[in-house]
């Protein structure tokens, strides 16, 4: 039976360290699963977030060998064990204790972004008729499980802490589910530019790199939006297009 | 928006916890940028060997001055235009600017080039972040303009191809024909595929069900943009290989074989 090092890091807001541990490896082990072996049997104080461990409820979020990663969908036999791995909290929110973290700031950008506004309805009984191929493009955008890893990874949050100006990959997608829903009638393109900061991401893809989900978060949600800021605010020939267009 | 009560750890200039090979890639982006960008140069002062017989280099095309006049737009080179303007200069800026306001390209090379940041989940270098939300960064909102441009430049490009076909004794294909249509494709397939094309055509309605023409070149540029990246290198390499072919071939050290 193989073994496996690792280098898990302990502590809370006043501070902390990297422990060594060593815990048996077997067939078809996941990082999750290690981790919840050196609990049980080294470390019983360890602080550790997780719920489903099918990779569908997103609590399970840590950096692991430095990457934003799910431990419940990172297999062993994809690491290399000849050297320890490294386990640690996400780094773009507050620690709490081990490998918990605070993400309740996500929580509070949600409810800054205007709600879904539907249209009028289509029928007279109240209803809405959607085209399948009108939906299927936000469709993507709600496999997300708010894991919070492309938050943890984008460089904006995790080294230039500008979490009062801009609200993230994590949240760019869920303003691009809402303004290109082919029901939603409300307006997001002005809070996108001046409160949602969109034009802090430079497109490095990172985000996209890390989703679980594979959510190709920069050119489906992030790149589009981009476009309808330009379109407002940087596109004088558009704007005198759209003067002269019928309404 | 609200902040957190406690501060945040500040990573230092490539400090990361990765035991990958995280800087092969951006190592390899600033290679490749960076020989494309001092080739592009050079042959830009050049100013002669950028054609061959019907072949003309995408790099100098379209030829709008030449010293003799001959197939040029507009004639001859004015006077009072400095000698070490070459026809190239006049041209390259345009798809020049495609490249560098491309979104492709703006990942990568801010990460090549600037380190912003070098990899993901590696510490950058600097503390202070503006982003593309002020100047100079701002400026890449143009991009779409020299889409415009771009297009222009297919059919340009495409004419070339064409003409590459036509030797001095009729119809034909060289090496060097064959050459100039990839380059036409290649250069076609990056251009087609861009993002901003892909929201002019038709991301920039949520009910695309209604408009079936608009939805067909959606999912056409949608289809070339799943491979962006792709194109972008491929068409960029060849634009370079494709100069480098016709100033050798000018030059009489390579031969062009006759295919037909």
């Amino acid at each position: 039976m193989a073994s496996a090092t690792f280098k898990i890091w302990r502590g809370d807001r006043a501070g902390g360290e990297f422990k060594d541990y060593s815990t048996e490896i077997t067939e078809g082990m996941v990082v999750l699963d290690a981790i919840h072996n050196i609990q049980a049997t080294q470390a019983n104080d360890m602080a550790v977030r997780w719920n489903c461990k099918a990779g569908k409820c997103g609590s399970c979020s840590a950096e692991i060998n430095g990457m934003p990663k799910l431990m419940c969908m990172t297999r062993m036999n994809t690491l290399p064990l000849e050297q320890p791995i490294t386990v640690q909290p996400m780094k773009a929110f507050p620690l709490i204790k081990d490998l918990v973290t605070d993400v309740s700031w996500n929580m509070n950008v949600k409810t800054g972004i205007k709600k879904f506004k539907p249209r009028a309805p289509d029928a007279p009984d109240g209803t809405w008729r959607i085209a399948q191929e009108d939906v299927d493009r936000v469709q993507e955008f709600r496999k997300c499980i708010e894991c919070f890893l492309c938050q943890d990874v984008c460089h904006v949050l995790r080294d230039h802490h500008l979490h009062q100006e801009f609200i993230g990959p994590r949240f760019l997608v869920y303003a691009a589910a809402l303004e290109m829903h082919p029901l939603d009638v409300e307006d997001r393109v002005e809070d996108l530019r001046k409160q949602h900061g969109i034009g802090y991401c430079n497109i490095t893809k990172c985000c996209t790199k890390v989703c679980p989900e594979s959510i190709t978060i920069t050119d489906n949600a992030i790149i589009p939006l981009k476009e309808r800021v330009v379109d407002r605010f940087f596109d004088p020939l558009a704007k005198l297009f759209r003067s002269f267009s019928p309404k | 928006m609200s902040s957190f009560d406690v501060p945040l750890e500040r990573g230092k200039f490539g400090q990361t916890a990765r035991k990958d090979f995280w800087w092969v890639q951006p190592l390899f982006t600033f290679l490749g940028l960076a020989g494309f960008l001092v080739y592009s140069t050079w042959a830009a002062f050049q100013g002669d060997h950028y054609t061959f017989g019907p072949y003309l280099s995408p790099m100098y095309s379209p030829e709008i001055f030449n010293l003799t006049g001959e197939g040029a737009w507009l004639g001859r080179t004015p006077e009072w235009m400095p000698l070490w303007v070459t026809g190239a200069m006049l041209v390259l800026w345009a798809p020049g600017g495609f490249r560098i306001t491309c979104y492709y390209y703006r990942g990568a090379y801010y990460k090549a080039f600037w380190a912003d940041p070098p990899s993901c989940a590696v510490g950058e270098p600097r503390k202070k972040y503006l982003g593309e939300r002020s100047f100079p960064l701002i400026v890449q909102n143009i991009h779409r303009y020299f889409l415009y441009l771009a297009l222009v430049f297919i059919v340009l490009l495409a004419h070339d191809a064409w003409k590459a076909m036509w030797f001095e004794n009729g119809f034909g294909i060289g090496v060097g024909t064959l050459v100039l249509l990839a380059n036409a494709i290649l250069l076609g397939g990056y251009t087609l595929g861009c993002h901003s094309l892909r929201h002019l055509v038709g991301g920039i309605y949520d009910r695309l069900s209604r408009r079936p023409v608009r939805k067909t070149a959606y999912d056409c540029v949608s289809c070339l943009n799943r491979s962006h990246m792709v194109w972008a290198w491929c068409s960029l390499i060849w634009v370079a290989f494709s100069d480098l072919y016709v100033r050798m071939c000018s030059m009489g050290i390579w031969t062009d074989w006759r295919i037909l």
